[in-house]
């Protein structure tokens, strides 16, 4: 390269290039997103948040809390889980012998190790998960057996991975953050993801116990304590109605309460408001409401 | 080398016009060096007693980890990186440099955006996204700042006798260009009233970070070794065939990295730049060779000289750093790695090993000549160097080992415990070293500042006691 142009001309094509695809790309394919209908439902995903946690939202980035959490749970891929209901008028034992039958089936002979192992620990008792298999073909093919047999059964569409069910029921999609400003996903876990934390954990007290004192509820808690979100003071005649309920070892001098601040309620409105629960297109599954034990 | 550079007669000349814009510049950076590792410090503290800062809101980790990122990146590399790349325009170009007053006036509109985006962090103001934080007042004078000491840096590109680019021009002059895009792109869509909406400042932001840490810092810092291996080693570039295949591929690759592999974004965004992390090696590899190439061939005193020990290693830490970011864009690997401390340690590396390692040499290499002063502490060059190097690997490889465990254990804070404690030695160490640097600049500017002040005093009193002496007061 012979003079000051040919760099300026390299520049511009490599980050040019990049510019034009990480940054005006997805803002054109993103930018317009609106809410997403959730699946077999005439809701729609997200949902605005209440006035409280889109301020808590704003004491979650003052604190930095996206340096030790991440509001991003991964996924593997969705498998079928087929749970049995009902056994109409079969015994447990007979139900056994019909599925063993089912085992030179040449479209269930990928599974049969796996149904051998669940029926042999199963007792009979209801419901029961007997299959969970990525195949669709197979369990479609096992769920219309069992229907020819007049057993009840229930396929649920599950998202699997390593941090579910842990974290979260599905994984996190571009919809769930249409109206966080600023998006902080995060990108280390220090701490527990807090993606799915609101379905979770969805009491407001324990939040505001564990932001006071982390090692209450987690006893190897790497949380710093976040005790200047919250006043301690003279209970007085009129004991506030917000004041922590604290176990001995934890609690302020005898006298005091532990009051949460305006801010602390903000920022447990914004964690309990963080769900990642609804099914949509890009991210499926069955939401579960009874049969599940 | 290049042929022109041989005319010395009017070297000192140039090293002077460079004197006071390289002062103002290192001087900053070598204070923020020294608080942005004491922040980080403190930070660290956090993974032995968590309670420790719990009574004071600026102190928690959240506050003091960005705070301490930004002041090495914003703070110290790119200031310091700044001034090393318009000494050796100067020298490139041999020609003095360009209207040095808009350098001066810059590294005090650096530097004094880099103390307004430091305490608003602190006090809770930060913007929210990684390398970013800085709020939008300190976010302007940088970039105003930074345009300034471009046009310096340009007009004394512009006055070269030779018109044939040297190697480091391609990555000192396409650094010049970088920043300013990425930076203004990066704050107009985020920093703003109306940022963009949803998940793609998300994918805006990690654009950003990759653009600025991985490739800003790998163009200032190979382009800054290509100019002082040769030198050092005495041998010419090895070859310039190379550092040109070297230039383009890491440009070409380097800007598309950067998305994390589970990000909920389009699936194309992740897949695409999981590709160009792996042809990233090509770079790499390239780089590694010309430097080894340059540097093996000369004799073996040249590990005397304490830059070129710092150069030499930097290249080797960019090396390591450039694989470990290949190693997390891998889909198998990411698995374990993502989320995890492994990426903190990749940064760091790229930042404290890497970057502050070849300005630290650059630094010790030209303050003398810009000076024309010994260095007021000459052993503190190797001992900074030998820190550097304890601290980098007390540093980085727990916090490595610490990530591959937390994968390994599903993110259990108790798995990474015992590394992360181990890396605040490293921490301390590095914190030390920069103590080194900035006793070193800081003295050589105070001894600098008092001979003017006495020459000032000198010249304001001699007419009175006899004015035919004035010609003889030497500066």
């Amino acid at each position: 390269m012979r003079n000051g142009f040919a760099v300026f001309f390299a520049v511009l094509i490599a980050l040019g290039g990049s510019w034009l695809g990480f940054v005006v790309a997805p803002a054109i394919q993103l930018g317009k997103a609106k809410q997403a209908v959730i699946l077999n439902s005439a809701d729609t995903w997200p949902l605005q948040r209440t006035g409280d946690a889109t301020l808590g939202l704003q004491i979650y980035r003052a604190n930095g809390c996206a340096a030790c959490h991440t509001e991003q749970i991964r996924q593997d891929g969705v498998a079928a889980e087929i749970t049995l209901t009902g056994l109409g008028n079969s015994k447990p034992d007979d139900f056994k012998a019909f599925v063993q039958s089912l085992f030179v089936l040449p479209e269930l002979v990928k599974v049969t190790n796996n149904l051998a192992a669940t029926l042999q620990d199963w007792k009979g008792d209801l419901p029961a998960t007997i299959l969970t298999t990525d195949d669709r073909a197979v369990a479609e093919a096992m769920a219309d057996r069992l229907k020819a047999a007049g057993v009840k059964s229930e396929t649920h569409i599950v998202a699997t991975g390593e941090d579910i069910p842990r974290w979260g029921i599905r994984r996190s999609v571009a919809a769930d953050f249409l109206y966080d400003d600023p998006v902080q996903l995060g990108s280390l876990r220090v701490g527990p993801d807090l993606a799915g934390v609101g379905a979770r954990l969805p009491d407001a007290n324990w939040q505001l116990q564990h932001l006071y004192a982390p090692k209450l509820s987690v006893t190897n808690s790497a949380m710093p304590s976040f005790k200047f979100l919250f006043d301690v003071r003279k209970t007085g005649s009129a004991p506030s109605p917000d004041a922590l309920n604290l176990p001995k070892e934890f609690a302020p001098a005898a006298g005091c309460e532990v009051v949460p601040k305006p801010e602390a309620k903000e920022l447990v409105a914004y964690l309990l408001s963080l769900r990642a629960d609804a099914p949509l297109y890009e991210a499926p599954f069955t939401p579960v409401i009874s049969a599940k034990p | 080398m290049n042929p022109a550079e041989t005319d010395q007669v009017c070297t000192a000349k140039i090293d002077a016009s460079c004197r006071v814009p390289l002062l103002a510049l290192f001087g900053g950076a070598a204070l923020w060096l020294v608080v942005g590792l004491l922040l980080a410090l403190l930070a660290s503290l956090t993974f032995h007693a968590p309670e420790m800062f719990a009574a004071c809101p600026f102190a928690t980790y959240g506050h003091l980890a960005p705070a301490a990122n930004d002041l090495l990146v914003y703070g110290f590399a790119i200031p310091a990186a700044l001034g090393v790349m318009l000494w050796i325009f100067a020298r490139l170009s041999q020609a003095e440099l360009v209207l040095p007053i808009l350098p001066i006036a810059a590294a005090n509109f650096w530097h004094l955006g880099v103390f307004i985006g430091l305490i608003t962090i602190l006090c809770g103001g930060s913007s929210g996204f990684t390398w970013l934080e800085f709020p939008r007042a300190a976010a302007m004078l940088l970039g105003v700042a930074f345009v300034l000491i471009a046009i310096s840096a340009v007009g004394t590109f512009g006055q070269r006798k030779e018109r044939e680019l040297y190697p480091s021009h391609w990555f000192l002059l396409a650094a010049l260009l970088w920043f300013p895009w990425i930076y203004s792109a990066a704050n107009l869509f985020l920093v703003t009233p109306t940022p963009v909406r949803g998940v793609t400042q998300a994918v805006i932001n990690w654009w950003f970070a990759n653009n600025l840490v991985f490739v800003w810092l790998a163009l200032v810092g190979v382009g800054i070794a290509f100019y002082f291996l040769p030198k050092l080693s005495g041998r010419p570039l090895q070859s310039r065939f190379y550092a040109l295949f070297a230039f383009w591929t890491l440009i070409l690759f380097g800007a598309w990295t950067g998305i994390p592999q589970g990000a909920p974004v389009p699936a194309w965004l992740p897949a695409l730049s999981a590709v160009a992390s792996v042809l990233l090696v090509v770079p790499l590899l390239a780089i590694e060779i010309v430097a080894c190439r340059t540097a093996w061939g000369s004799v073996r005193s040249k590990w005397d000289n304490g830059s070129f020990c710092f150069i030499s290693s930097g290249v080797d830490f960019f090396f390591i750093s450039g694989l470990l970011l290949v190693a997390e864009a891998c889909p198998q690997f990411s698995r374990v790695l993502e989320f995890t401390w492994f990426g903190v340690a990749q940064v760091q590396l790229q930042i404290l090993g890497f970057s502050a390692m070849i300005l630290s040499g650059a630094i010790y290499e030209i303050l003398p000549r810009v000076m024309a002063a010994e260095l007021p502490f000459k052993g503190f060059v190797k001992a900074q160097f030998f820190l550097s190097i304890f601290g980098v690997a007390l540093f980085v490889i727990p916090l490595a080992v610490a990530g591959v465990k937390q994968g390994r254990a599903a993110y259990d804070p108790a798995a990474a415990k015992l590394w992360l404690m181990i890396s605040t030695t490293g921490l301390l160490c590095l914190l030390l070293g920069s103590l080194l640097l900035a006793a070193n600049i800081f003295v050589m500017t105070m001894k600098w500042k008092l001979a003017l002040a006495k020459t000032v005093i000198a010249y304001i009193k001699s007419p009175l006691e006899a004015p035919e002496k004035i010609s003889e007061v030497k500066p």
